[in-house]
């Protein structure tokens, strides 16, 4: 395989995951608007910065209003991480990988791109949002089902979930990033409506408030929502499922290619870690720190990959 | 233009009576619902959006992708009128590649003075790095797409031998394929030959002229400009049917005397190239320096025997618009036989009498720039303005030697379907033929491109032009 198309197929993906992710995090924010008009500013705010483009944001408004920030995050072509902008990035690289694609990938990717982009055409009403974001939801998981429908487990397919995992152990730290401190113990907030809040929307922007209500029935507290999102190995967005998912596919490359690389090592050292430690640990060396410190290791296994595959010249 | 000139419909004889290869067609659509047909039509267009079958158009504002209009008559060729379109082909294509050979080797034809030394000499198509070389398997144009036209039961016309980089190909198929799944009845009752096999041959028969230095089963790419470019769409289209890699220049380099391209792997040497990037791109050490779509170097392998081109660079010679005008003889010259096909008259706006001529004539000719393609910087006298005539004739003045003229053909027209019903509209055929050192195939119909606009003999997809499928019926 060309290192151009292993580097389209890692991007296309990593794209589309993030379309999913933003359209979460809005999807989060609006609920959060509704239900607590008093927190709504400071929450848009938070969802600006883990999207990682609040000063590209207040390059453009002068204040964080939820209408601003819903079209902003989901149309605005000036902001490269909108749902239209990465939309757009996923479907480029499809057709520069176009033959390393089925033609039922291609074509729920080329769909996915037509039906959003005449979706997300005007500005966005707050009636209009609920059905919006499930089209986002629908067209991905269609693109999605097309792959894991039609593609031979090769390396054109770990490629694309090399992308999806680095993206979404990305995204998730990133959440946690934003809102690490309502997860630190501290006696004077535990169980105060504004917490219970705070956790409800971390565990929403992950898609996974129902799912961790089933894992831990009755027992909301910090620990357990901090050891879910970073240590679970079966809930699909926590940074040791995402990890473990690189890991297996520099894993099936490598025994494709007959030899592995850095980006393996680093991986399965990181993967191995999550592994080993429990939340306790984790909070006693301070939260703040292991999350930055997991970006940067899933930045570098990131660049150690692109490198590694000669994604580009 | 001439829409009140007659022409020769391929449909209905002047009297309405059906001529044979349509007449299956004609009961099938006569017993057909016209809502229907019109929501059948609508749901080919949306495959073609669907399967990103689109185009860019150069210049246009708004540089988005459009889809080329589909019409969903089919265009219908006997198989006794392809039998003897294929043979005219072919030969053309053997003089075509006798001519190349012989002009960058002993240069016969211009020493028996049957073509002007100068038009060779002083033309910019013709390349003296190809002087002396010998290309693997001694094929210089593994890709054409000849444009033909028709004014009457037995009279077909070459308009142009696209020897460079034709393209519509992937049209071709796609036109086919939506065919068969919109109306599976109409194959039922017609026996109409396959083309769907052409990738398959296209790498045959790209892997049948791999050069010396491959060993082992050739490995064969298809070099695109990029996914800007407007022909992208098929550039990606075929790498996938023929599975090659697609790439871009920035993806090769010449690696110990092999042109190899970067993979996850390391550089792996590629046999053969199919280039869809015009000759000046191909080598900025050799052409245009500034190019970024080629690989440095690339002619020094190609000329050691490390690759071959396809097709070789050099073969834009033999379509000169200005070499056109001796094709006849250049049949001749090389094949013994008269030519099959005619050649349209033409008017070689260098030579002083012609050009008088076209200047008194224009308003009733074609003018064509020499170099020109796709229908850019083309004048249908007939159907100028008075201002428009005027502009031309200064251009013409200034560098004669750019343009030829011809006279407007009444090409022959096939109906298509509009809100009124069927009516007739004027098109073309490029019928695409592939050589290797084991002979030459020519995939039975090609593209028919048709001028939608009424009247209108432009049928350039770039100018508004549309397609249609071209059945050649198995008899």
């Amino acid at each position: 395989m060309l290192g151009k198309t292993a580097g389209g197929l890692f991007w296309m993906q990593r794209y589309l995951e993030r379309s999913e992710n933003i359209a979460r995090l809005v999807d989060a924010g609006f609920r959060i608007a509704l239900t607590r008009s008093e927190a709504a500013e400071d929450e848009w705010a938070s969802v600006l910065s883990t999207a990682g483009v609040r000063q590209a944001y207040s390059q453009r408004y002068d204040k964080v209003d939820g209408s601003s920030v819903i079209n902003f995050l989901l149309r605005d072509k000036a902001n490269p991480s909108s749902v239209m902008s990465v939309i757009e990035g996923a479907r480029n690289n499809a057709r520069l990988v176009r033959t390393a694609l089925t033609r039922e990938v291609w074509e729920a990717t080329n769909e996915c791109w037509m039906t959003l982009k005449e979706a997300l055409r005007t500005q966005i009403s707050d009636n209009e949002l609920p059905d919006v974001l499930s089209l986002i939801r629908q067209q991905s998981a269609q693109v999605r089902g097309a792959q894991s429908g039609t593609m031979m487990r090769n390396d054109i397919y770990f490629f694309a979930q090399l992308g999806t995992f680095v993206e979404r152990a990305d995204s998730t730290a990133r959440i946690l990033d934003v809102k690490y401190y309502v997860l630190l113990p501290s006696l004077s907030y535990v169980g105060s409506s504004l917490d219970n809040v705070q956790w409800e929307t971390i565990l929403r922007s992950v898609s996974a408030y129902r799912a961790f209500r089933w894992l831990n029935p009755g027992e909301t507290n910090p620990r357990n929502i901090a050891q879910f999102m970073i240590l679970d190995q079966v809930m699909p967005r926590s940074l040791a499922f995402c990890a473990g998912r690189m890991t297996g596919a520099l894993e099936a490359i490598a025994r494709e290619y007959g030899g592995a690389g850095e980006s393996l090592t680093h991986a399965s050292a990181l993967s191995r870690e999550l592994a080993a430690t429990n939340i306790d640990m984790i909070v006693d060396n301070g939260l703040h720190q292991f999350i930055q410190d997991f970006i940067k290791r899933n930045n570098a296994i990131s660049a150690l990959i692109e490198q590694e595959f000669r994604f580009y010249h | 233009m001439t829409g009140d000139k007659p022409h020769f419909d391929e449909m209905l004889l002047p009297d309405g009576s059906v001529r044979a290869p349509y007449s299956e067609f004609c009961d099938w659509y006569s017993a057909q619902d016209a809502a229907r047909l019109r929501t059948k039509a609508r749901d080919a267009e949306n495959f073609f959006r669907r399967t990103g079958i689109t185009f860019a158009v150069y210049g246009e504002e708004d540089a988005s992708e459009r889809l080329i209009p589909f019409d969903i008559v089919p265009r219908i060729i006997s198989g006794r009128e392809w039998a003897r379109l294929s043979r005219g082909i072919e030969q053309r294509v053997r003089a075509i590649n006798a001519f190349l050979h012989d002009i960058y080797h002993r240069q016969e034809i211009l020493r028996a003075g049957r073509v002007p030394v100068e038009l060779i000499a002083k033309n910019d198509a013709y390349l003296p790095q190809m002087i002396g070389m010998d290309p693997p398997g001694g094929i210089y144009t593994h890709i054409i797409g000849v444009d033909i036209v028709r004014t009457g039961p037995d009279q077909f016309y070459v308009l142009e031998d696209n020897a460079r980089t034709p393209s519509g190909v992937s049209y071709m198929l796609e036109n086919r394929e939506t065919m068969l799944h919109m109306f599976p009845e109409l194959f039922r009752k017609n026996r109409v030959r396959e083309v769907s096999d052409y990738p398959r041959k296209l790498r045959r028969s790209l892997a049948a002229s791999a050069p010396r230095a491959c060993n082992g089963p050739p490995e064969i790419a298809v070099l695109t400009p990029g996914i800007h470019n407007s022909a992208y769409f098929e550039h990606s289209f075929l790498a996938d049917q023929m599975g090659a890699e697609l790439v871009e220049g920035h993806d090769l380099r010449v690696v110990d005397g092999r042109v190899a391209m970067r993979t996850t792997q390391g550089y792996r040497p590629i046999d053969v190239l199919y280039r869809r990037v015009d000759d000046d791109y191909l080598d900025p050490l050799t052409f245009r320096p500034e190019s970024a779509l080629g690989v440095p170097g690339i002619m020094d392998v190609y000329r050691a025997g490390g690759i071959t081109i396809a097709n070789a660079p050099g073969t834009g010679i033999s379509d000169d618009k200005a070499i056109y005008s001796y094709m006849p003889e250049i049949v001749e010259f090389y094949t013994g036989e008269k030519a099959i096909l005619e050649n349209v008259p033409t008017w070689r706006c260098s030579e002083a009498d012609s050009l008088a001529y076209v200047m008194e004539h224009l308003h009733e000719l074609v003018v064509k720039e020499v170099h020109g393609s796709g229908g850019y910087g083309m004048l249908v006298g007939p159907a100028a303005s008075r201002k428009e005539l005027a502009a031309f004739r200064a251009k013409l003045k200034a560098r004669p030697a750019n343009y030829i003229a011809q006279p407007t053909l009444s090409l022959s027209t096939v109906p298509i379907m509009t809100r009124q019903g069927l009516a007739p509209r004027h098109v073309d055929l490029r019928p695409f033929v592939l050589c290797s050192p084991k002979g030459i195939d020519i995939t039975p119909g090609g593209l028919t491109r048709v001028a939608l606009k009424k009247g209108s003999l432009v049928v350039n997809s770039s100018q508004g032009g549309g397609t249609k499928d071209s059945w050649v019926l198995d008899e």
